[in-house]
């Protein structure tokens, strides 16, 4: 069967018998350009479908059912939608940073995807710092969120964004030392080292008390990060209207959109990159035919599998608990979430010292 | 007629931001406008601005008779509707001192208590939507369609009903009506534990209520608070216990109070509600009296000269219809003394010193509905 | 409290009452005067503790306005109204928004209605109606709106 894998070493030889190495490089990160936007759109189709679907299916509704098969197109037909409409520019913003806004936050999106592994050995680019090129790059959507607040002239805007300020600020710190626990127990920042040292069993089987602290603060930080509820206090619907997204209209609030799915794909494949051992096949113990069945499935499903598991956590996590308070928010970060993690951190390094770890 | 919005950018006090909370905003359930002074996240100051869905029912009440005037207070608190229709109908009553047979007494407080139920659970879906959690909304609409599906059989219509009339009910009931509200009963028994599971045990939901919004016992009285925004607070001040109307004197209910004077206990006080009245149901259901619907009253009324007042427990607390009569047909003067207007008089006084995120939950505690202030 | 103990009750506190009986609850008529004073002896009376104004409006009687107030106690449960007699144009009366709070919003809406001026409102400006109304009354019978309102 060929895999992923297969065919970008496919890809990869044609091009260089075909042309010089130098043009043959550059057709890579053309085709890998078009192939993230394309990713980018079916992401935010099926993305935005499967959260109007489990909303749905928790709310006793039916959700989409009109367009296609069980409405199945009905993302694809709002995003026409949103693709004719009028991207307004209201008098009294400041354009530039106005406009800028949108693309700085999906061009953030985009380049986290630079070192994840998509399946066995398919990578775009593994640097050997990638779980601090994630952090370093993913706290740069900040900028775009608190860029559009304060472009829109919209007290309520700006409100959104200070709060989303103070919100992701806060928040990654705890993702940052809930990512360190992971770093130190492999001893390497390489995303693929990170998903080789768990051929034998993912981090969450075999790390002990430390990585189940750490898998718990990570997805409680990366929906905060995110501005997902019961942490979305920089779009608070029933305080702030729709946050920093209040004067944004068409496509431009349609890349605020979907940069928000993007990003959520994007914690979720960290996650299970770091803690469910990536696309590494669930294994019990050595060479039984469990195993065997296991391999069989592709990497990259089980990748898929582990990322659209956590991304219906957080979903879940959405439509089942109330917002938070602002102050509660920030509490919550810097009395427990940081502190927990800190000594966490500790808890971790002892046990990789000892090396009690399996 | 156009009303050209007085939006206020600028706070007398130098240094506060001052953002215009509706009159479109998510929050404020209908068309009120609320100008907050801000600092930081910090309220210093909530003024009301009221009057964009006034229709002066009390000026339009003068030109009707005393049968037609009745249906427009349907459209006061809408989600109360049979208790406002209620309220008037005994003040009328009052007036021409009928009797109302008592199958039409028993019919009016099922009514009542159906209606409760139905604005409670619409409150309760609204009020958690406001604190940022949207199933309990689709799970409220579940338990609020059943009732308005009982309504709609025997009224005729879902929202606004228009089925009390001066001297009994308009239609006798549906030969299905017992059985269906016994069903109800039994389903609803069944659905508000799962409300208080979802909801009210939730953690987040109890940082966000507990200790916001207090209003203490004096200032619940002082500013004329009633229903449950007042019991909240521990003012027992339920009409029906306190000055019964028509069959409450008959069925055994508690009046729930609480102490607390925060969102929380408004909230709780709002949930032993739903069960007292499901209680009162269950009471009455079964030994509705056969006989008249209606009293025998001339087909054009007119009251004697004088004064009228009757009181009525509607969801929000405690309405009051105040008719001078000049004993011509029509009133010479109808004030209703609508419980959201009190209600929302405390709301500068609660909400100063809180977040933006507190004066939403506060209001969703307060449940204000705007055609009620406005009227 | 009985009806009769409050007559005398509230008699003693301001002579000049006239106590009207026959109604639902006692009726008191109240010299324009008198009223702040006793309004806060009604609320402070030990006895009386009349702390609950649930209803506060005005009557356009077409030679005078009437300011009507109806007192409860939630301590004894005894209710009592109050009246007060105003001159047609310029109606003036003393605001009770500091004895009973919720006095505040209902004296706006009777200011901005019936044109009822409460001398030290703390905050006496249009509540309900728009910008551009004052002055202009609408629920005083004289009132006129020929493009809204129809005569039957």
């Amino acid at each position: 069967m060929p895999s992923l894998e297969h065919i970008a070493n496919l890809v990869h030889d044609w091009l260089n018998a075909q042309f010089s190495p130098g043009l043959a490089l550059f057709f890579e990160f053309f085709i890998i350009g078009v192939l993230i936007i394309g990713l980018f759109s079916i992401l935010g189709l099926v993305l935005i479908m499967m959260e109007r679907k489990v909303s749905a299916w928790m709310q006793l509704r039916l959700g989409p059912n009109r367009v296609g098969p069980k409405g199945m197109f009905q993302t694809v037909a709002d995003t026409v939608k949103l693709i004719v409409k009028e991207g307004m520019t209201p008098d009294g913003v400041d354009k530039l940073l106005f406009n800028l806004a949108p693309f700085i936050v999906m061009i953030v999106a985009m380049v986290i995807m630079a070192p994840l592994m998509f399946a066995k050995n398919f990578q775009i680019w593994d640097i050997n710092i990638g779980v601090f090129f994630i952090t370093a790059i993913s706290s740069l959507s900040v900028i775009g969120i608190l860029m559009a607040g304060w472009a829109s002239n919209n007290k309520y805007s700006l409100l959104g964004a200070m709060r989303s300020g103070a919100q992701i600020v806060s928040y990654e710190l705890s993702a940052g030392f809930a990512l360190l626990t992971i770093v130190i127990l492999t001893g390497d920042l390489k995303i693929s080292a990170i998903v080789n040292a768990q051929s034998d069993g993912w981090w969450i089987f075999k790390g002990h008390l430390p990585v189940w602290i750490a898998f718990v603060i990570f997805m409680i930080a990366v929906t905060a990060e995110t501005n997902r509820a019961p942490f979305d206090m920089a779009e608070a619907e029933s305080e702030l209207t729709a946050g920093f997204h209040t004067e944004y209209s068409g496509m431009k609030f349609a890349l605020f959109f979907l940069a928000e799915y993007v990003n959520i794909f994007v914690v979720c494949a960290l996650g299970a990159t770091l803690f469910l051992g990536g696309w590494q096949p669930l294994h019990f113990g050595t060479g039984t035919g469990f195993n065997r069945v296991m391999d069989y499935i592709p990497s990259s499903i089980w990748f898929a599998g582990k990322t659209f598991f956590l991304i219906f956590v957080i979903m879940w996590f959405r439509w089942t608990f109330p917002r938070l308070r602002i102050d509660q928010l920030l509490n919550l970060e810097w009395k427990y979430l940081l502190p927990i993690s800190m000594f966490n951190l500790l808890l971790a390094t002892l046990i990789t010292i000892m090396g009690w770890h399996f | 007629m156009y009303r050209e919005t007085a939006i206020v950018n600028e706070s007398e006090v130098t240094g506060d931001l001052v953002i215009n909370m509706g009159p479109q905003h998510p929050a404020t359930h209908g068309v009120l406008h609320l100008v907050v002074h801000i600092n930081g996240e910090t309220i210093r100051k909530v003024e009301p601005h009221l009057g964009y869905i006034h229709r002066s029912i009390e000026k339009m009440s003068e030109s009707l008779s005393y049968r037609q005037f009745i249906y427009v207070t349907s459209r006061m608190d809408y989600l109360s509707s049979h208790i406002n229709n209620h309220a008037c109908a005994m003040c009328v009553e009052k007036g021409l001192q009928v009797e109302v047979p008592p199958r039409a007494q028993y019919i009016r407080v099922i009514m009542d208590e159906l209606t409760r139920i139905a604005s409670h659970t619409l409150w309760w879906g609204a009020m958690a939507m406001d604190v940022g959690a949207l199933t309990p909304f689709f799970l409220a609409f579940r338990e609020r369609e059943m009732i308005n599906d009982i309504m709609e059989e025997t009224c005729g219509a879902r929202l606004t009903m228009n089925y009390m009339v001066p001297g009994g009910v308009m239609y006798d009931l549906h030969p299905l009506f017992q059985q269906r509200v016994k069903e109800f009963i039994k389903h609803f028994r069944s659905k508000i534990d799962e409300y208080d599971e979802l909801v009210t045990g939730n953690i987040i939901f109890q940082n966000r209520m507990k200790g916001v919004g207090i209003l203490t016992k004096e200032d619940a009285v002082s500013y004329g608070c009633s229903g449950p925004t007042a019991r909240g607070s521990g003012v027992s001040c339920d009409i029906r216990k306190l000055y019964p109307y028509e069959v409450y004197d008959k069925v055994q209910f508690d009046e729930p109070l609480e102490t607390a004077g925060d969102s929380f206990a408004r909230y709780l006080v709002r949930l032993q509600e739903l069960r007292q009245s499901m209680s009162i149901l269950e009471q009455l259901i079964d030994d509705i009296p056969e006989g008249d619907i209606q009293a025998k009253t001339k087909a054009v009324l007119k009251l004697p000269k004088g004064e009228f007042y009757t009181r009525a427990e509607t969801a929000r607390g405690e309405l009051g219809v105040y008719i001078v009569s000049e004993g011509g047909t029509t009133p010479y003067r109808i004030k209703y003394r609508s419980p959201g207007f009190s209600n929302l008089s405390a709301l500068d006084h609660m909400a100063r010193g809180g977040k933006i995120g507190d004066l939403v939950a506060m209001m969703g505690t307060l449940d204000l509905v705007i055609p009620d202030i406005d009227r | 409290m009985t009806n009769e103990e409050l007559t005398i009750k509230i008699s003693a506190l301001q002579p000049a009452l006239v106590v009207e009986e026959g109604q639902e609850w006692l009726q008191f008529h109240v010299d324009n005067k008198d009223w702040l004073a006793l309004a806060k002896q009604l609320k402070e009376t030990a006895g009386l503790d009349f702390d609950y104004l649930f209803c506060l409006t005005c009557v356009d009687w077409k030679t005078h306005l009437s300011m009507v107030y109806h007192l409860s106690s939630t301590l004894h449960r005894h209710t009592i109204v109050i009246k007060i007699k105003l001159a047609y144009t310029d109606p003036v009366v003393e605001t009770v928004s500091g004895i009973w709070r919720t006095a505040e919003f209902h004296e706006r809406e009777v200011y901005e209605m019936f044109g009822v001026d409460f001398l030290h409102h703390p905050d006496l400006r249009l509540l309900i109606l728009p910008d551009g109304w004052e002055g202009k009354n609408p629920m005083r019978k004289d009132f006129e709106d020929p493009v809204n309102m129809i005569k039957l």
